[in-house]
């Protein structure tokens, strides 16, 4: 049922709605414009054209070496999202297709570990990552992160897995499925795309993790976050600079995001909202 | 049908998350209780011992503690508010229809996935600073004085960063629970002779209270551990003016080597976050049972 819309509240609607979004936008906006500028004009007042100069991209790759941070917050987020899949497919899997009394109380108690502040456990951390030779690592990053996410990801796999009716398993295995068959023919085919859309999310959640990720690197393992942190302290005209490596560090995962927008709502409210 | 076997093998595929995760969370957290109780300074140990309640006593009697709650509340409460009443208005706003629907919804929602640290970097420099800011020039153009936003209004200016963060994610979620009302009560009660208004506060916003405590609970959660934007800004300056508890702790941690009273500070945040934990968690909880 359409409700019969004027063409002038559309018209205000869009004008208001376009307004509002471009003012929300300007910051990301501004900075990929001033990316384009040389330092000089990136300092000389307000200008919406740049003269598309890509000297700032070619310095931070070449004074900074920015490809490093940049494959540090690739491997980091993208190992971290498939090792906690690994740990947590198995177990959301469990929790939707053979629940007991307790599975609830489980995943409750998962997603209360994600409410403990991280700085309340940043020494003892410290601590451990030192004694065991882990700071400023990847390897020790990528297993923080996993921790850190694995919650969500436990939850939002369950929330998926859920939603697959047990009725097609018991078919399956009334037509004389092996547990072999099943998995592969028919429980793969239905969970892939929750645990693309689960593993989309995680990345961007890992991508912009930016506590331990600042705090436990130094230069070898820290990823794009630590990498950008560096630039609160700068030395000389840094503006154009900034914008360049800022747009370096947003583009994939701004692109990403938008694309799963859906998946967003849904793995940030727990389900609670789709 | 769960069988004995089935339950077995459900165990063990849940075993590795509830071990893993039990371990990661309570060994470090036994640590962290345990050295608050003590004087620990790495640079100093001459002193190191149990000191019993003293570290929280600071609480009571150092200023900068009381500051960092006090901020931490603040950053809390004026996030909420701003990102709650602009999340539900925009979120109405993007509801009607509109031409490129489709591209404003990313243009809102884009701030979300900006890093932190990006985003308080390009607000700091790009948009706020004195000198070369946007605002700077918006000012001179007006004929006005530029302001030195982190040195005038340090809380403020950091408020305005992570709300512009926040509000994405509030718009969006709140917009999602409005495409969910059904267009046919809207309609009945148009029918009705309510008005605008009515429709709004009667209809609308019932219909959206359930995502609007989902948001306030989730963002309260990270509001409260706010640290990369301070760390790249303020740095919690001038004197505590912007100093949240996390970035009070590690300062208290890794600046002063102070680990005790960093310690008590972190076992506060962790009773801070388990009072909203805790209806956090009785409202996601509400929803499975659904």
């Amino acid at each position: 049922m359409a409700r019969k819309v004027t063409t002038r509240h559309k018209i205000v609607a869009t004008a208001a709605a376009w307004a509002v979004a471009l003012i929300i936008f300007f910051p990301i906006l501004y900075t990929i414009i001033t990316s384009f500028k040389s330092e000089t004009e990136a300092i000389a007042g307000f200008k919406l054209i740049p003269s598309f100069t890509t000297e700032s991209y070619r310095e931070v790759q070449g004074q900074y070496n920015y490809f490093k941070p940049f494959m540090n917050s690739v491997i980091l987020s993208v190992g971290s999202t498939l090792l906690a899949l690994l740990i947590a497919v198995p177990a959301a899997w469990a929790m939707a297709f053979s629940p007991t009394k307790r599975t609830k109380d489980v995943l409750m108690w998962m997603l209360s570990t994600k409410m403990m502040p991280a700085v309340a456990v940043l020494f003892p951390m410290y601590i451990i990552f030192r004694d065991l030779g882990l700071l400023d690592s990847r390897i020790g990053l990528t297993l923080m992160l996993t921790m850190i996410n694995l919650p969500i990801v436990v939850w939002m796999l369950y929330t998926y897995f859920r939603e697959i009716p047990g009725e097609i398993l018991e078919a399956a295995r009334m037509d004389g499925a092996s547990l072999w068959n099943e998995i592969v023919y028919v429980l793969t085919p239905m969970a892939v795309p929750g645990i693309a859309s689960t593993m989309l999310l995680n990345i961007i959640l890992a991508w912009n993790e930016a506590f331990w990720t600042i705090r436990l690197t130094t230069t070898e393992a820290a990823p794009l976050t630590a990498f950008i942190s560096s630039f609160s302290s700068p030395q000389g005209l840094f503006w154009a600079k900034l914008s360049a490596a800022s747009t370096l560090a947003i583009a994939p995962i701004l692109i990403m995001g938008w694309f799963s927008q859906k998946q967003l709502v849904r793995g940030l409210t727990f389900g609670a909202v789709k | 049908m769960a069988t004995r076997q089935t339950q077995t093998l459900a165990r063990l595929m849940m075993a590795p998350s509830v071990v893993l995760l039990f371990i990661w969370m309570i060994v470090p957290l036994a640590i962290t209780l345990w050295l608050s109780f003590q004087q620990y300074n790495p640079l100093n140990p001459i002193r190191d011992g149990f000191v019993g309640l003293a570290n929280y006593a600071l609480f009571y009697s150092n200023p900068a503690f009381f500051f960092a709650i006090l901020n931490t509340l603040i950053i809390v409460g004026a996030v909420l508010l701003i990102t709650i009443v602009g999340g539900i208005l925009l979120a109405i706003l993007l509801d009607q229809p509109i031409f490129g629907q489709g591209v404003v919804r990313i243009l809102v929602i884009s701030p979300f996935f900006v890093m932190p640290p990006v985003a308080a970097l390009v607000w700091k420099n790009m948009i706020l600073h004195p000198g070369y800011g946007v605002t700077a020039d918006l000012a001179r153009f007006l004929g006005l004085q530029p302001v030195d936003w982190f040195a005038q209004y340090p809380l403020f200016s950091i408020i305005m960063i992570v709300a512009w963060q926040w509000l994405p994610f509030a718009t969006l979620i709140l917009l999602t629970s409005l495409q969910s009302l059904d267009g046919e009560q809207k309609e009945a009660a148009e029918m009705d002779g309510a008005g605008a208004l009515a429709r709004f506060w009667y209809l609308t916003l019932p219909h959206m209270s359930r995502a609007i405590t989902v948001v306030i609970l989730i963002q309260t959660i990270f509001l409260l551990a706010v640290y990369a934007e301070i760390l790249v800004t303020t740095n919690g300056g001038p004197g505590y003016a912007s100093t949240n508890l996390p970035f009070l702790v590690y300062q208290k941690a890794s600046l002063e080597f102070k680990i005790g009273q960093a310690s008590a500070g972190g076992i506060i945040a962790v009773i801070l976050a388990n009072i909203v934990a805790f209806f956090a968690m009785r409202a996601v909880g509400k929803n499975l049972d659904k």
